[in-house]
């Protein structure tokens, strides 16, 4: 299948695409990332260093990226998904080999002038692979046993390679997201069915292996599946980060205690406050209001990709921005839980928010490849 | 290749259903992530609130200034002095090591504690300031603040610690203070959260024990707003606390200074009451310990000597040593059978060196008799005899009550450690306390303060005071408390005949002052300042028949622990009387000769505030008294700081 299978006449070409793009998603993306300076200008005391100016030009530039890659026909990135998954997977290799030890985990590797962190990029190549596979594959064998052993293969080799520097969180989204991908291109029912009953179990077989030789996960997975279990148990040690997240967030009350006035964040009770936790200074600075403002934000952002999805006739276009959805969704709703007390502390950081270069790029190019299935839909 | 438009079209809508289905679960969990957060941030936000502000807010206490002893004079004999410190600040300091160095070149540190201070730096955050040396002298501090530019994170602090000008001379009356430990923490019932301060200074004996809720004050509170790692961020508000109050006491610290010079080498106690008011003037026990050896810790050899000393140091012998009273004891034996009527001012007993009390024999200390010996001779005398008579006709239940009015065999209420209740028995304490009938040998040793009776010089001096005023007065040592006076312990009228109280003064002036009384070598010939007074000797032994068939052993051929105590109790002027006295010296042979010798220089001392002359002496022991005051003149108290405040 090739392009040319669609009506290019009526797809805006040239410069003119700027007029097409979703300007709602970018402004919400906007609007969110500006959150994101003002917590990370509150965590950092009232200043510009270290988090907020790096913060800023990786937004300016991940929006260019955006652009760019939306300027690109959805087509040509059809045809460069294979590549993109091929090249993720080689990096995730080279994580494993060449890789730099970070906190107890291998997660980024050095390119000279940023450090990279591959399984932040496999998050949406393993996306954007497996909707090119469904546009490729005939309707009716989309439930078929072959077709259906094989994304699921293409699913687990990076999440198998990401557990394995350990990165649960990113390993679980990975999951989450092909498994929509999946469901998203037609996959029987059944099989989800099958998958989550065996999931139960196998988390069954991960807390039995727990001090038997062959422990599954790591000690200190197991200590925050407990704390998450429990955090009182262990106020100080383990559970210390939850607890100082839940007081953060709770004591914000309706309306916060004001810019700058978290005692939490600034008192230094919260751990990670400027990447993983900083929902919790959000939260504390400005109550529900600003929480539950910010959650609405990142709705909006969902769902204007799935109505542009669903408006969209291309196979691979709706499943990609889809998947890329769900996959931002994953981002905030994990976090979320995370420092509500909802979930364990995996390790995910907050979209567009929470400080990172990685995340952040490869999300506005995952919104370059949404933006260019808008504006290159079939009409 | 097309595909169908069929095809398109059925994938699209099975893409669009799948899709509004991943939309409603999202939605379902942006619902409960909705939800949480309304649950914590509204509904349980107080709690969290509160909790974040327990994160955030320290309390601190600020320990408040102990409260002063004063003595009467305004003297201090317990007072604050400034303490210097120095800490480091770890983070300030960049190379430790080096900055110790040359610290330890300014100043004097002892090795021990530049040891202890590293570790624990090395424990503690590197913004926690850690002492380094303690009690440092005014000029050492003045060396490190001149440095203060190469010794960066260096700091001199001042503080306060509790010091006893006097030493070891009020040692006992004012006890001292210590670290409150965990012993006191199990014993004490106190919420004050100041005790739970580290090394909080409490009062462990004497008055700063007793008196430790005047002196201590309340803690003021500093509430500070910290970080995640304890460090002060700023200080949100702060509450002085109130310093404690200041205590004047009724002592006269350089009286009780002579009294303890004057009983140096023995193993004695004496106290001193002015007669006007109750005030105690002193409480001297001897040998006295240094209490500002126990402000910063007592060591271990200190503590030893302390103990293993047979005079026993940290014993207070004037209220809570308790001796038989001996012949000091008489008064109350007359006195009893006066009230009660049994004996009159010209009966006669005859003395013939014993009593037979149903086959018992009872000897008098002469040991040829008295012969025909009146109720005036015989305490002048002190004729046993006469009172082993007069007790058998009183009964030992009048005599008990007698002493208990005197001030016997009663605890006085003063705020000081383990003062004595002394013992003044009767039949319905021995069926109680020794389950065994009363004999009437009992009663006859009782006369004479044997057997049972047991009293303190505190209580001697009491009884000397009622004798010699006719009034119940009643020790007081607290004269002011934060500037407000105490009641006086001049008491009402005891109620005694006043025949009786003349004719007992009377007696207890010719003890002193007529040739054959048994204090007249220790007479003051001054006609304004003479003294009354009486002996006593009380045995701290049994004399067996053989010994007495032997020939009494003569006192100084015993061990020092069985000899007789000496006693003595007096007051002066005799017709005027303003101070008593009562002395007793352990182990110190014969009242006469050990005891009324000190109870003179003492009462002449009181008389005169300061040294006397020496033509109040009669001739013949002023020139042992003039060595005696130049002795005590150049003495100065062991453990003595600031002398010139004295």
């Amino acid at each position: 299948m090739s392009y040319l299978e669609y009506n290019t006449k009526y797809v805006p070409s040239g410069l003119r695409k700027i007029l097409h793009l979703h300007w709602p998603i970018i402004l919400l993306l906007i609007a969110v990332a500006n959150a994101g300076f003002l917590m990370l200008y509150s965590v950092a005391g009232g200043s510009m260093t270290p988090w907020v100016e790096p913060q800023m030009e990786r937004f300016a530039l991940g929006m260019v990226l955006m652009i760019i890659v939306a300027m690109v026909p959805i087509w040509f990135w059809r045809n460069m998904a294979f590549l993109a998954y091929g090249g993720s997977i080689v990096l995730l290799l080279g994580v494993e080999f060449f890789g730099e030890v970070r906190m107890g985990a291998q997660r980024w590797i050095d390119v000279g002038f940023m450090r990279l962190q591959p399984s932040e990029l496999t998050k949406i190549t393993l996306v954007m692979f497996l909707a090119a596979y469904y546009d490729w594959l005939p309707n009716k064998k989309t439930s078929h046993p072959l077709w259906v052993v094989l994304p699921v293969l293409f699913i687990l080799l990076p999440t198998m390679l990401v557990l394995n520097q350990p990165d649960l969180g990113t390993a679980l989204l990975l999951l989450m997201g092909g498994a929509t991908v999946m469901f998203l291109a037609g996959v029987h029912w059944a099989y989800f069915a099958t998958v989550l009953g065996g999931g139960f179990a196998a988390l069954a077989a991960v807390f039995q292996s727990r001090g038997a030789t062959w422990q599954l996960l790591k000690d200190y997975q197991y200590r925050r599946i407990d704390t998450f279990l429990d955090p009182s148990n262990d106020p100080l040690g383990a559970g210390y980060h939850i607890t100082q997240a839940k007081i953060a967030l709770g004591s914000g009350g309706w309306t916060g205690r004001g810019f700058m006035q978290g005692t939490q964040s600034r008192l230094n009770f919260l751990p990670e406050k400027h990447t993983d936790f900083i929902f919790t200074t959000l939260a504390e600075e400005f109550g529900f209001i600003g929480a539950f403002t910010l959650l609405v934000l990142y709705l909006l952002i969902v769902i204007f990709c799935i109505i542009s999805a669903m408006g969209n006739r291309d196979r691979f276009a709706s499943l990609l921005t889809l998947g890329i959805a769900m996959t931002f969704f994953l981002f905030f709703a994990v976090n979320m839980a995370m420092v509500t007390g909802l979930a364990p502390v995996v390790g995910v950081p907050l979209p567009l928010v929470s400080y990172g270069g990685s995340a952040m790029l490869v999300l506005l190019v995952a919104f370059g490849l949404v933006q260019s299935a808008h504006i290159h839909r079939p009409r | 290749m097309k595909r169908q438009a069929k095809d398109v079209l059925e994938s699209a809508r099975i893409v669009s259903r799948r899709a509004l289905v991943m939309g409603g679960v999202q939605l379902g969990v942006i619902g409960a992530l909705g939800w949480r957060l309304q649950s914590m941030q509204v509904e349980q936000a107080d709690q969290f609130r509160l909790l974040a502000e327990e994160n955030r807010i320290n309390i601190r206490l600020l320990p408040p200034a102990r409260g002063l002893v004063f003595d009467r004079n305004g003297i201090a004999i317990a007072d604050n002095e400034q303490n210097y410190r120095v800490v480091m600040v770890r983070e300030d300091a960049g190379d430790v090591g080096e900055v110790l160095a040359k610290l330890t070149e300014i100043v004097d540190i002892d090795p021990n504690d530049l040891a202890r201070a590293m570790q624990e730096m090395r424990r503690r955050s590197p913004f926690v300031p850690v002492t380094i040396a303690d009690r440092l002298s005014w000029e050492d501090v003045a060396q490190i603040n001149l440095n203060t530019p190469a010794l960066p994170g260096i700091q001199a602090e001042v503080g306060l610690s509790r010091v006893y000008p006097w030493g070891a001379d009020l040692a006992h009356v004012v006890g001292y203070v210590g670290p409150v430990s965990d012993y006191d923490l199990s014993r004490i019932d106190d919420p004050d959260p100041l005790l739970q301060i580290p090394k909080f200074q409490i009062g462990k004996t004497g008055a700063e024990n007793k008196l430790e809720k005047t002196l201590r004050g309340s803690a003021g509170t500093r509430r500070i707003e910290v970080n995640a790692a304890g460090r002060i961020m700023r200080e949100l508000d702060r509450q002085e606390g109130e310093p404690g109050k200041d205590i004047q006491l009724t002592l006269d610290s350089r009286l009780q200074s002579y009294v303890q010079a004057r009983m140096d080498g023995e193993s004695a106690g004496a106290v001193v009451i002015d007669l006007e008011n109750g005030d105690l003037r002193a409480i001297a026990s001897a040998p006295a310990f240094d209490p500002n050896l126990f402000v910063r810790g007592i060591s271990v050899p200190d503590w030893n000597a302390l103990n293993a000393d047979k005079y026993r140091p940290l014993a207070a012998k004037a209220v809570q040593g308790t001796y038989p009273p001996g012949s000091t004891f008489k008064m109350v034996t007359l006195m009893a059978a006066m009230e009660a009527g049994f004996v009159t001012a010209d009966e006669t007993v005859y003395c013939p060196g014993f009593t037979d009390v149903f086959n018992i024999r009872f000897h008098c200390w002469k040991r040829g008799g008295h012969g025909n010996i009146n109720l005036h001779e015989s305490l002048k005398q002190s004729c046993d005899c006469y009172y082993y008579e007069i007790s058998q006709r009183v009964g030992i239940d009048k005599m008990a009550e007698m002493a208990r009015k005197l001030g016997l065999g009663v605890r006085h209420d003063l705020p000081l450690s383990a003062v004595a209740e002394g013992l003044a028995p009767d039949k319905e304490w021995k069926s109680r306390v020794r389950g065994e009938e009363w004999r009437i040998g009992d009663t006859v040793n009782a006369s004479i303060g044997q057997g049972y009776v047991l009293t303190s010089p505190l209580q001697l001096a009491v009884m000397t005071a009622r004798i010699a005023t006719g009034r119940e007065v009643t020790p007081r040592l607290i004269r002011l408390v934060d500037g407000v006076e105490q009641p006086s312990g001049l008491g009402e009228s005891l109620g005694l005949n006043e025949n009786t109280l003349r004719r007992i003064r009377a007696s207890m002036e010719d003890v002193c002052n007529h040739r054959r009384g048994t204090a007249y070598r220790s007479r003051i010939i001054d006609e304004t300042h003479k003294m009354a007074g009486k002996t006593g000797t009380s045995q701290v032994r049994r004399i067996t028949p053989e010994e007495r068939a032997a020939g009494v052993t003569k006192n100084e051929d015993l061990p020092w622990e069985r000899r007789d105590h000496a006693l003595f109790v007096g007051y002066a002027p005799y017709d005027n009387p303003r101070y008593a006295v009562s002395v007793v010296v352990e182990h110190g042979g014969g009242g006469s000769a050990a005891a009324a010798p000190i109870a003179r220089d003492i009462l002449l001392q009181a008389q005169y505030g300061g040294p006397p002359p020496l033509e109040a002496y009669p001739s013949g022991v002023r020139d042992q008294i003039a060595e005696q005051q130049r002795r005590i003149a150049a003495r100065v108290p062991p453990g003595a700081k600031g002398q010139s405040r004295a």
